[in-house]
Formats: C-alpha cells, sequence, structure tokens
C-alpha cells in the first residue's frame, strides 16, 4: 500500500503526513516525561534535609555526554540539509557521525556511569545515631554555616558479605572524600573533578544504619528518579540510534534513488525525534547532575 | 475540488475556509516542483551555517550550566532557577532552530498549544501540592 501525501502536502491540513504524525507523538511524548519531571520536582520538594544527595554523579562525564548529544543534534540537521541539497555521500558521512554518538552516548552510560553506581555504597545513619558518627559526617560544622546536613556515610564497601549476612554486625566502608574530611571547607560543596576514595576506613554498625545499599534505583528517592529518567532518556537514545541506521543502510540509498525528498522528509521526522531526545538530556543534566 | 489529488478521492468533500488557503501553498510545487526544489536547496545551504552556530553556542551554554552551577548564588532556590533559565534557553534554541518551529505550519503550533496547556496543568498540581494551605 502507498502511503499518501509523503512529499507533498495534504490540502486539509497543509503538511506531508509524517510531519503532522511525529508532532503528535512528541506532543504524547512531553506529556511523558513532562509527568515524570512533574514527579521528580515534588518528590525533592519533599526531601526532608539530608535525604537528597549531592555530587554523587560524575560531572565531567555528563558534561562530555551533553556535548556528545548536542554535536549529533547538529550532525543530523546537516545529514537532512545534504539531502535537501541532494548530497548523498554527505549525507552518508553526518548520518554515520550521529549515529556513533549516539552509541557513545549510550557506552558511557551503560559501561561506565551505571556500573560505576553499582558499586558504590551508601549507609544512611539513624536519627538517634546521628551525634555517634560525627566525625564522618560534621554536621556541627555545616550547621554553623547554614548548610544542609548530611546524614549518609559513602564510599567503597569493602565487606560485601554484609549487605545479606545477618551474622555481620557492621559495614566496613573504605571513605569518599566528603566523609574523610568532613569539616573541610573543601567538602561544603560538591566538585567538578571527582575525588578519589580516601584509605580511610569507617566501621558503621549495622543497628545504627537506617538503610544502606549500594547506589540502586532502591537507595534513595534521588536514584530512583535517576535511573527512571535516564533509563527512559537511554531507550529513546536508542530507539534513535536504531532508526537513523535503518535509514544509514541500504534501504536508505534505495530510497534516494526512488525520491529523494522522501528519504529527506523521513529523517527530518527522525532528526525532529532525536532533538526532543536531545531537548529532554538539556533538562536531565544540570537537574541530577549539577543541581 | 481535488482533481489534482488522485490518491485521496476521500477529500473530496468540502475543505473549510482556511483549508482552502493551505491548499494554495500546497499548489505551487506541482506546478513547477524543479524550480522549487532548487529554491529549497538554496535556502538550505544558506541555514548551515546557522545550525553550526547553534550547536556552537549550545556547547558554550553547556560550559556555562557547568561553570554556573558551581558558583554560590546564595540560595539552592537562586542556583536551581539560573540553571533552568539557561537550560530554557537552549532548549529554546533547540526547539526554534533545530527542530524548524520558529516558522512552522499553523496547525502544529495549534497541536502544541494543547500539550503546553496540559503539560502546565501538570506542573501547576505538583505546585499546588507544595503550596497545599491546609495540611502544611
Amino acid at each position: 500500500m502507498d502511503i499518501p501525501y509523503t512529499t507533498s502536502a495534504r490540502p486539509d491540513t497543509g503538511l506531508w503526513n509524517a510531519k503532522i504524525g511525529i508532532w503528535l507523538f512528541l506532543a504524547s511524548e512531553i506529556m511523558l516525561f513532562g509527568g515524570l519531571f512533574s514527579a521528580y520536582i515534588f518528590l525533592r520538594l519533599d526531601a526532608p534535609p539530608g535525604y537528597w544527595p549531592h555530587g554523587l554523579l560524575n560531572v565531567p562525564v555528563g558534561t562530555m555526554n551533553t556535548a556528545i548529544l548536542i554535536a549529533s543534534s547538529v550532525t543530523v540537521v546537516l545529514a537532512w540539509a545534504a539531502l535537501k541539497m541532494r548530497q548523498f555521500a554527505r549525507y552518508k558521512f553526518y548520518m554515520g557521525i550521529t549515529i556513533v554518538c549516539g552509541i557513545i552516548f549510550l557506552f558511557v552510560k551503560l559501561y561506565f556511569e551505571w556500573p560505576d553506581k553499582f558499586h558504590h555504597f551508601g549507609a544512611y545513619i539513624r536519627d538517634d545515631r546521628l551525634e555517634k558518627y560525627e566525625p564522618y559526617l560534621g554536621n556541627h560544622h555545616l550547621r554553623e554555616k547554614g548548610l544542609e546536613m548530611r546524614r549518609e556515610i559513602t564510599g567503597h564497601l569493602h565487606n560485601e558479605v554484609a549487605l545479606h549476612d545477618q551474622n555481620v554486625h557492621e559495614y566496613e566502608i573504605q571513605l569518599d572524600q566528603v566523609n574523610a574530611a568532613p569539616t573541610d571547607p573543601a567538602s561544603d560543596r560538591p566538585h567538578f573533578w571527582p575525588l578519589p576514595k580516601t584509605d580511610k576506613i569507617a566501621h558503621v554498625a549495622k543497628e545504627d544504619v537506617e538503610r544502606a545499599t549500594m547506589f540502586v534505583p532502591s537507595h534513595s528517592t534521588f536514584f530512583a528518579t535517576y535511573f527512571t529518567i535516564t533509563g527512559l532518556h537511554g531507550l529513546h537514545v536508542l530507539g534513535g540510534v536504531l532508526i537513523f541506521i535503518y535509514f544509514w543502510l541500504p534501504v536508505g540509498a534505495n530510497l534516494y534513488k526512488r525520491n529523494p525528498e522522501h528519504l529527506a522528509n523521513r529523517v527530518e521526522v527522525a532528526g525532529l525525534f532525536w532533538h526532543f531526545v536531545d531537548l529532554v538530556w538539556i533538562f536531565v543534566f544540570p537537574l541530577f547532575y549539577l543541581l | 475540488m481535488n482533481e489534482t489529488q488522485p490518491t485521496a478521492p476521500s477529500h473530496a468533500a468540502p475543505i473549510p475556509a482556511d483549508g482552502g488557503v493551505l491548499a494554495e501553498h500546497a499548489h505551487p510545487p506541482l506546478h513547477g516542483s524543479g524550480a522549487a526544489v532548487d529554491d529549497h536547496a538554496h535556502d538550505v545551504s544558506k541555514h548551515v551555517k546557522k545550525y553550526l552556530m547553534v550547536g556552537a553556542l549550545l556547547l558554550l551554554f553547556t560550559g556555562l550550566t557547568v561553570f554556573l552551577s558551581y558558583v554560590d548564588f546564595g540560595s539552592m532556590k537562586a542556583n536551581m532557577t539560573v540553571g533552568m533559565v539557561v537550560a530554557t534557553l537552549k532548549a529554546g534554541l533547540v526547539a526554534a532552530i533545530f527542530m524548524h518551529l520558529n516558522a512552522e505550519r499553523q496547525l502544529i503550533y495549534r497541536v502544541l498549544i494543547f500539550t503546553v496547556f496540559f503539560v502546565a496543568a501538570l506542573f501547576w498540581l505538583t505546585y499546588f501540592h507544595w503550596y497545599d494551605p491546609i495540611s502544611r
């Protein structure tokens, strides 16, 4: 079956069909991500002091991924422009770069950022035991400066068996800088470059802990929302990459020979989706990594 | 009325007043498609430079977002506002230039007005909970 109005405008809408189709789809996507961002604001505004962590994500890596996604948005629009100017070789080149950018983005997320979190440990100290761990938390210092309190001790968990074994009564944590030197003014605010873990070891009794897990979704509201939103965003990146690969394969060349304008329009529509994915990331990056 | 569109006999039905106007726009490519495509290609080549500049601007704004997040504006709220203003500027650039929303057909704006309305309602619900004068 031939789908009508792939290149010419339909008289009643004034648009070729896919254009109106993609915008209706993007309108529903805005509602999908809008709901999640709305939930994020809701959860964050209601988080009690000390329960919304800062500086746990790798900012340089996040910045790099942002730049990669922006670069791919530029190359996809250049790929479309090349088709409009009937320069097929140039289209293949720019589309190739776009695909590589998308794959790098996903690779960094799945092989570096997420696994790094799964190996990072955090223990929330119970309200009535905060004083006992003051040397690691530095809340007196923070209160004097009018800064938000700390409840969590983070680092590398030496005895991972403690997570499951009832007979192990304490967590042995190789501390992050922020808990090793909590009163150091340098620990007051997150750093751009992540600091390496210190050699300092803390022993935290299980009975003093409200909850303690690796940085997985169940760790905190922060990580639950982080994995939900970046996971859904990552699926969108994957979807975009698959569509671009499809247009980059001989399918694209064949369509180009038959009807170059049709391929240009299909790439434009896929590009609109890609720009939307970029647009979502523009909000995800500061909300989760920086603020 | 629609003899020039043989693929859509169902659209022989009367078209609303503004539909007729839009149909006017659809006609030129049918009459002189070669010239129209050349014109368009020329337009696109002019835009390429603009796309590159917007890309550079977006990268610059990304650097700015990161830098500003380490500047203390007095409170988390203030830093959040600054960060969101820059992000909105970036998103506006992407939507206006890359997604061509600066010059799009009216129908798309009509669709998006509804989206904006419902998203605003969604965020308003969140605000309404937060502001809740009864439980707070």
